[in-house]
């Protein structure tokens, strides 16, 4: 188990290209760091550089005590599930857990133990005898895992290992991913751009973007207080409704009069829009409805705002109170509103 | 195609078998012979029904050969093309299962350059080049030597072009994991990409030893002591003498020249089918 640490992390490929502009990250002993982004962000490129499978064209590397920079992937203590799981197809489950461990001259009977240890954590165990290809997705998600487990290195790194998953099936194995590395204790980085993913297993999350971090922190933190529009609308579902202050102090509504003056754009989440009026001092927006969602447990209206043609998205626990194309009116509370600057990108607040 | 249609069924079935026995006939017509006496070729008709002398016939030519044209037993010269085949196919897949690893899987300056050479050379069999490879051969004293029969004919640019199609499908990931796992490049390649490659070696090696044991034209040239002779060009000197050839001993050295290869064939299928079924990258 080690302490992580990123400094000035960059990666530059032939031709100038930048795709990890400086990265300072600290990833405590044991803690689970998500980084999440969009595709191309360099999450998975920074990902690679910690692995060691990218070299670092500039910054430093800590893993523990040492410096990393110039190891070799197999030097650094680190096992990686990828995304299509790479087993070898040849191998038996149990000859692709103790490959790495074979490689390293351990043992056979340490070999043994340390393979049924971890097969039996991850109930792998009946398959041990069989090839990869007469496994289902889901078992070889498993054996991968194993493979990452049985080495027991100082850090975990998982590169969107839960991706080729049916959802069903991605939900159990989120679970179960987030259990072991409780029991662990596994320093652990873990890429995704599921927001959904990051959201439930991460300690900590860092939101990429072009390269460059655009905020860290925990989960609830970084859904409560986004940092910039970037994350606002990246984090959470549906994404958060981005309105023109101009428009809502056009409604006459004092309750803006005290937001910072270089705020141009307020962020309102789908569930702070409220068709039932609070008690609270709150804002009032008329709007037609033009689509509405059901989705089961909730429900999601699709409106677009009076007089402007600003689309916006209600999210809702019951049926819809109007029909399609009949004017809805909502209700915002102060509290519920992400001021920003459209021209920086950047929250005000 | 699931119709069941009789007269069509009847008619694609004649078809085929008509195929099978045009192929096959020469064939039977070749073993048939080698079983006869000598004096049945001098009837002027080929009889069609086996002979008496199988034995006799391929006794003589295993354990004494032809003396009057100068062809040393079969049982040599079928031990030397073996040698031989076996040289040139487990050289060139050695050869060119380095090469293509060398190809995709190392950075190394004028890599694409290097490839296209070896990939040019393709268009360059034995034949043309056989004065110049004579030449060279001949200047490093390895005339009638194993060594002259088989190593100008090891290089393969076909076997290296294909195993490069092959490492190229395989994921990246499968390297990645490997490194991960501690694995070098050699061991990458011993334990990952060698069992991989299980089929394509053995459909090549099927290709590789056919293409082998059939050369004529070099080992003519550069062997003329009997002890390297190979069977598929003594077959030819022992019809050098004309009108007088001894067809039932030259066919029962056919019909032992065809063998081995067919054995190849048959015991590399079953690597085949087993690959087929079970090799998923």
């Amino acid at each position: 188990m080690a302490r992580l640490k990123l400094e000035g992390l960059k990666k530059t490929y032939a031709g100038d290209v930048q795709a990890v502009k400086g990265i300072d990250l600290d990833v405590a002993d044991g803690e689970f760091v998500v980084l999440v982004g969009p595709s191309g962000c360099g999450k998975s490129t920074l990902l690679r550089m910690v692995a060691g499978l990218e070299s670092i064209t500039e910054g430093e590397l800590t893993i523990g005590e040492r410096k990393v920079n110039d190891l070799e992937p197999a030097q650094r203590d680190i096992a990686m599930v990828f995304q299509n799981y790479a087993l070898y197809p040849h191998m038996t489950v149990y000859d692709n857990l103790a490959y790495g461990l074979k490689n390293r001259g351990f043992k056979r009977d340490e070999i043994e133990r340390r393979v049924r240890e971890a097969a039996r954590m991850l109930e792998i165990e009946e398959f041990l005898p069989r090839k990869p290809r007469q496994l289902s997705g889901g078992q070889r998600q498993r054996v991968a895992m194993g493979r990452a487990l049985v080495r027991e290195p100082e850090v975990f790194l998982f590169d969107e290992p839960l991706s080729n998953l049916d959802a069903k099936l991605r939900v159990q194995m989120r679970v179960e991913i987030k259990q072991l590395q409780r029991r662990l204790k596994t320093t652990s980085l873990y890429v995704t751009h599921d927001q959904l993913e990051a959201m439930t297993l991460g300690d900590r999350l860092v939101v990429l973007n072009g390269g460059r971090i655009e905020q860290v922190g925990t989960p609830m933190e970084i859904y409560a207080r986004p940092a910039s529009i970037f994350v606002a609308t990246f984090i959470g579902s549906p994404a958060m409704n981005l309105i023109p202050v101009a428009y809502l102090k056009e409604r006459g509504n004092g309750l803006l009069d005290d937001l910072p003056p270089d705020t141009d754009l307020v962020g309102i989440r789908p569930d702070d829009l409220r068709i039932q009026p609070p008690d609270a001092p709150h804002l009032v927006v008329e709007s037609t409805l033009e689509l509405f969602e059901a989705a089961g447990a909730e429900s999601h209206l699709y409106v677009r705002l009076a007089g402007s043609d600003q689309p916006s998205v209600i999210r809702t626990a019951g049926q819809s109170p109007v029909a399609e194309g009949e004017t809805l009116r909502f209700h915002v509370v102060r509290e519920a509103l992400h001021p920003f600057n459209s021209a920086s990108g950047k929250r005000t607040v | 195609m699931v119709e069941h249609r009789p007269l069509g069924n009847a008619l694609t079935h004649l078809i085929l078998i008509l195929g099978v026995a045009l192929v096959l006939f020469p064939v039977y017509v070749a073993i048939v012979a080698s079983t006869q006496g000598p004096g049945e070729f001098l009837r002027g008709t080929l009889p069609l029904l086996p002979g008496g002398h199988a034995l006799d016939n391929y006794r003589l030519m295993w354990e004494s050969g032809l003396s009057r044209s100068s062809a040393p037993p079969a049982g040599q010269m079928l031990w030397n093309s073996l040698i031989m085949a076996l040289a040139i196919t487990i050289g060139k897949l050695t050869i060119s299962l380095l090469s293509a690893f060398a190809i995709v899987y190392f950075r190394f300056p004028f890599r694409l350059f290097f490839f296209w050479l070896i990939f040019i050379t393709l268009m360059l069999p034995v034949e043309v080049r056989i004065i110049p490879t004579f030449r060279v051969v001949a200047d490093l004293g390895m005339l009638n030597s194993f060594a002259g029969l088989s190593i100008p004919l090891i290089a393969s640019a076909t076997a290296t072009f294909l195993f490069r199609q092959f490492f190229m499908t395989v994921p990246e990931e499968m390297l990645e994991a490997a490194r991960v796992d501690g694995a070098g490049p050699f061991k990458f390649f011993k334990d990952i990409l060698l069992p991989l490659s299980i089929t394509n070696i053995a459909a090549l090696f099927v290709i590789m030893f056919i293409y082998g044991w059939n050369q004529y034209l070099w080992p003519l040239l550069i062997t003329t002591d009997p002890d390297y002779y190979t069977i598929v060009m003594g077959i030819q000197s022992m019809t050098a003498d004309e009108g007088n050839t001894p067809w039932h001993l030259v066919m029962a050295a056919v019909v032992m020249a065809a063998l081995p290869p067919v054995l190849v064939i048959l015991c590399m299928q079953r690597l085949f089918v087993k690959g087929l079924t079970e090799t998923e990258k």
